[in-house]
């Protein structure tokens, strides 16, 4: 009786197991055939190479001097279209970031002009900025931006270091887990900075987009190249190269993004340490405590 | 929650207290001399770090709000401001976002200890529906929470999440555009969003301590699944597993700090850095990593009401899983068979997570259509059949058994507990 | 067992008597090292939620302000708002200036002038509450010391300011005369800019 019965489950458990297989199978051909249809090269074409930020790491710290460059990049080159609206003056002068002088915060703030007002005529008015002051949009309104630019609004720098990377892929993101890879962000950036080519044989690029094979959302940018070598004097000797500029803007990016990442790390290394001794102590604790007891 | 408490107060204080509200009792009676299986292992202590992560979410979460601003045109740069400005807000902020992910980890590592230890048997049926309870009140606070920064991926969450709804037949639209107060999600969902998220984590901790009551009738299940017999198979709460779950706790934190501190954005999406955009679809819609088994299954069905129902279905079923479970023995160390399917079954899972982070075309459609035939297998045909065919390994008399071999528990079962042998 | 077993279930009791047998003194370390580096990491940890309500860093850095006086008469005064408060700048009259100076500082209920541009302990003397060298411009942050409400100008016993809430007087320099306040109104720090401009802060 009992034989009967199982042998009975069994056929129902193969049956039941060969309709869904056949219904997979129905579905097989229609997704295939969709995939054909909605199948899509990989961007960015050319995945972004891995560079060696100071910032990466578990000792990683940002270095002031290329945060300083890379500020010059943004001030010379990305604000006259990139808005950085989460940025104040004062933070240039913050620890753990470009680090500026009070009196040079105050110097830099005052190269920008920024709308105050009312006054008591009720009138808006412009006024040199203070370090209090958020970083000026180059644009009254997105609107203004994209009707300058093709249609396409540059997109707002402030969290561009954390808002763009390249999706890891199995099994590299587990193994992010352990070295801690979180530098997708400027990577990425200093791919595309860097990914400006000419179009290859028979690829046509639509008006007023720039083949970029560093882009993340297909062949081609609205943004035209921005650098070039030679474009942005250095004070302080680094090469004035294309390379060199994607670099430290993406460094000073990351910085814009992550404005506390060296606290961060820091703050992390010594609860890391404390957790790790206070464990110790416990697992011995607990071993002395269960000495005596089987279990 | 153990049955008349031994507490003797030390002075009179405690004393004239403890005669109006017997509260030091109840602690003592429920973590000090409470009686927990002697042999239970460190997957035991994951019911400790949740209740720590829970306490945790809440401070965390009360302090974020005391300068957040629930509005669309505020609540990302309000985010940012913590970010930046806050003291110690970036350190909130990333404790309470990774908090999420490492209270999820916490609840699947419990979920499953249940499973393969079969705790969910009788009698903690009850126990494990409210575990349950717990689990679904988990996901609408997670992702109520991930809405609130107002980023795309918030934006675009909650649009996804709440046309689920759309899907029922007649009434859906009129409930899609009830749950939104408006014609899109926008500021009144945010409004009640974070009003909810706020209210939630505290239903939460009520259902939790149903939870721990009805843990406390039964006391824990064990490794062996075989019940308590003696005093002898206990040991008390205090010191025993305070010291051990705190080991365990410790060694979490570890992990979870690593996350805060060296890894914060992994468990996020770059997306959700960017501000709301309520005309622009990101190209790859992603929810929380914990969501992923359930979204793989809903995008498995290709038919909307079907996707829905499969969802739902795929909690729905865990809520029944005591009375789909036939076999009479509890842990699956006695079950040779039911060990392996577990162990399909967490790959299965993992599986269809990992499903749910790829785009929806080609074969990994056609992988997730097969995981999600088989999850429902599992719970449907396999858990109900095995208990029926499956030839359990022989069970120990007793818990003390287990731990001493047979023939020694008689002579001496641990010193400390030798005494209990009247 | 080395003691009578007692006769309830207490686990604890017992292997505490194991305890103080057997090498108490390192188990007992170990036991308080465990305890109190836990207290230190709880203290460590609870310091970010202290000091989150602490002001922000937008908030310390708040812009000073700068006011344009060049169209107030003598006897007029005008309001501005700097870190959230009302900053009083009054052009006062001679007589309201004669009036001040002829207050004895053992007439003052409290004789330090509170002035963020001098020293601590400086007297309360009209000169030292009034701008340095042009004492008709009287900057003073408009709160009562009392409460926190906002005194009215040009009125009170002494034409300075009246508090409505509670009844605080003060003379024409803003210093407390009569009622609950126990302090003269604060000065801030200022400077002018130009004769006709001042910054705030």
């Amino acid at each position: 009786m009992m034989k009967t019965l199982s042998e009975k489950i069994a056929r129902f458990g193969l049956a039941l197991s060969l309709s869904v297989a056949s219904a997979t199978l129905v579905a097989g051909p229609v997704s295939a055939a969709e995939e054909a249809v909605h199948e899509t090269p990989h961007y960015p074409l050319v995945h972004p190479t891995q560079e060696p930020w100071s910032f990466a790491g578990v000792f990683g710290k940002f270095d002031t001097a290329q945060l300083q460059r890379g500020y010059q990049v943004y001030k010379e080159v990305c604000s006259a279209c990139h808005s950085m609206n989460l940025m104040s003056f004062r933070n240039l002068g913050q620890p753990g970031g470009p680090h500026f002088s009070e009196a040079q915060v105050k110097a830099l703030a005052a190269t920008f002009q920024v709308q105050d007002g009312p006054n008591d005529a009720g009138d808006m008015f412009e006024r040199p900025a203070r370090p209090s002051d958020r970083f000026p949009s180059p644009f009254p309104n997105p609107e203004a931006a994209a009707a300058s630019n093709n249609g396409k609004a540059p997109p707002d720098l402030s969290l561009m270091g954390k808002a763009r990377a390249v999706e890891r892929g199995f099994p590299w993101f587990v193994l992010d887990i352990f070295t801690q890879y979180q530098e997708g962000g400027p990577d990425y950036i200093h791919g595309l900075l860097t990914g400006y080519r000419e179009p290859p044989e028979g690829v046509t690029v639509g008006p007023g987009l720039h083949y970029n094979v560093g882009f993340g959302s297909g062949p081609a940018i609205a943004m035209a190249p921005p650098l070039s070598d030679g474009q942005i004097t250095y004070a302080d000797g680094t090469p004035e190269t294309v390379d060199q500029y994607s670099r430290d803007v993406a460094a000073f990016l990351m910085w814009t993004a992550e404005p506390h990442l060296d606290a961060r790390k820091r703050i992390g290394f010594q609860v890391i340490i404390f957790l790790i001794i206070f464990a110790g102590l416990l697992y011995f604790a607990k071993k002395k405590i269960w000495a005596k007891v089987a279990h | 929650m153990s049955g008349p408490s031994s507490y003797q107060p030390q002075n009179a204080f405690l004393k004239w207290f403890e005669a109006r509200l017997p509260i030091g009792g109840l602690i003592h009676s429920s973590f000090i001399v409470f009686p927990n299986p002697r042999n239970l292992n460190y997957w035991w202590t994951f019911g400790g770090i949740l209740a720590f992560m829970l306490v945790a979410q809440i401070v965390t979460g009360v302090v974020l709000v005391m300068h957040y601003t629930p509005h669309t045109s505020l609540a990302f740069s309000s985010v940012e401001g913590i970010m930046r400005d806050v003291n110690y807000g970036w350190l909130l902020r990333y404790l309470h976002a990774n908090g999420a992910s490492m209270f999820f980890i916490a609840v699947y590592v419990h979920i499953f200890r249940g499973l393969y230890y079969g705790s969910y048997k009788a009698p903690r049926e009850v126990l494990w529906i409210l575990g349950m309870i717990i689990f679904l009140l988990m996901m609408a606070t997670g992702f109520m929470g991930y809405v609130l920064p107002w980023g795309q991926m918030s934006f675009w969450g909650a649009t996804v999440i709440t046309n689920l709804f759309s899907a029922i037949p007649i009434v859906g639209e009129t409930i899609v555009t009830w749950l939104w107060g408006g014609f899109s999600v926008d500021n009144p969902t945010l409004n009640r969003f974070f009003s909810l998220h706020y209210l939630l984590p505290f239903m939460i901790a009520g259902v939790v301590v149903l939870h721990i009551w009805a843990l406390h009738i039964p006391g824990s299940n064990n490794p062996t699944g075989v019940s308590v017999k003696s005093s002898q198979d206990t040991l008390p709460f205090h010191p025993y597993f305070t010291v051990k779950d705190a080991l365990g706790l410790v060694v979490f934190l570890i992990v979870y700090m690593w996350f805060v501190f060296y890894l914060p954005n992994f468990m996020g999406h770059p997306d959700n850095y960017t501000p709301a955009n309520p005309l622009v679809t990101p190209a790859h819609i992603v929810p929380e990593w914990y969501f992923l088994p359930f979204y793989a299954i809903l995008r498995s069905i290709p038919d909307k009401l079907g996707g829905v129902i499969a969802m739902f279905g795929a909690i729905a079923v865990l809520f029944v899983v005591p009375w789909l479970d036939t076999s009479k023995v509890r842990s699956a160390n006695f079950r040779p068979l039911y060990r392996q399917f577990f162990w399909i079954l967490v790959i299965v899972s993992i599986g269809l997570g990992y499903l749910g982070s790829r785009p929806a075309e080609g074969g990994y459609v056609i992988a997730s259509r097969i995981l999600t035939v088989y999850y429902f297998f599992h719970f449907l045909v396999i858990l109900p059949l095995l208990g029926l065919f499956e030839k359990p390994k022989p069970l120990p008399a007793s818990i003390t058994e287990s731990v001493l071999g047979k023939g020694a528990a008689n002579v001496t079962a641990g010193a400390p507990a030798a005494p209990q042998s009247k | 067992m080395t003691t009578a077993a007692p006769a309830s279930e207490d686990y604890e009791g017992i292997i505490l008597a194991e305890n103080a047998t057997a090498e108490p003194t390192r188990r007992d370390f170990l036991y308080i090292a465990t305890g109190a580096v836990g207290a230190v990491g709880v203290a460590a940890a609870v310091w970010p939620f202290i000091n989150q309500m602490n002001p922000d860093a937008s908030a310390l850095a708040l812009a000073s302000t700068e006011v344009d006086i060049g169209a107030l008469q003598p006897g007029d005064s005008l309001t501005v708002k700097w870190r959230g408060k009302p900053v009083v700048v009054r052009n006062r009259t001679q007589k309201e200036i004669d009036d001040a100076k002829a207050a004895s500082l053992s007439d003052l209920k409290d004789p330090v002038a509170r002035n963020a541009n001098l020293q601590l302990d400086a007297p309360a003397t009209d000169a030292n509450r009034a701008a340095a060298g042009k004492e008709n411009w009287f900057v003073m942050v408009n709160v009562c010391t009392h409460l926190g409400c906002i005194p009215l100008g040009q009125s009170g016993e002494y034409n300075g300011w009246f508090c409505p809430c509670h009844g605080s007087v003060y003379d024409t320099a803003g210093r407390i005369r009569s009622g609950p306040a126990p302090e003269n109104m604060a000065v801030p720090v200022y400077s002018f800019l130009s004769d006709t401009k001042i910054k705030i802060g």
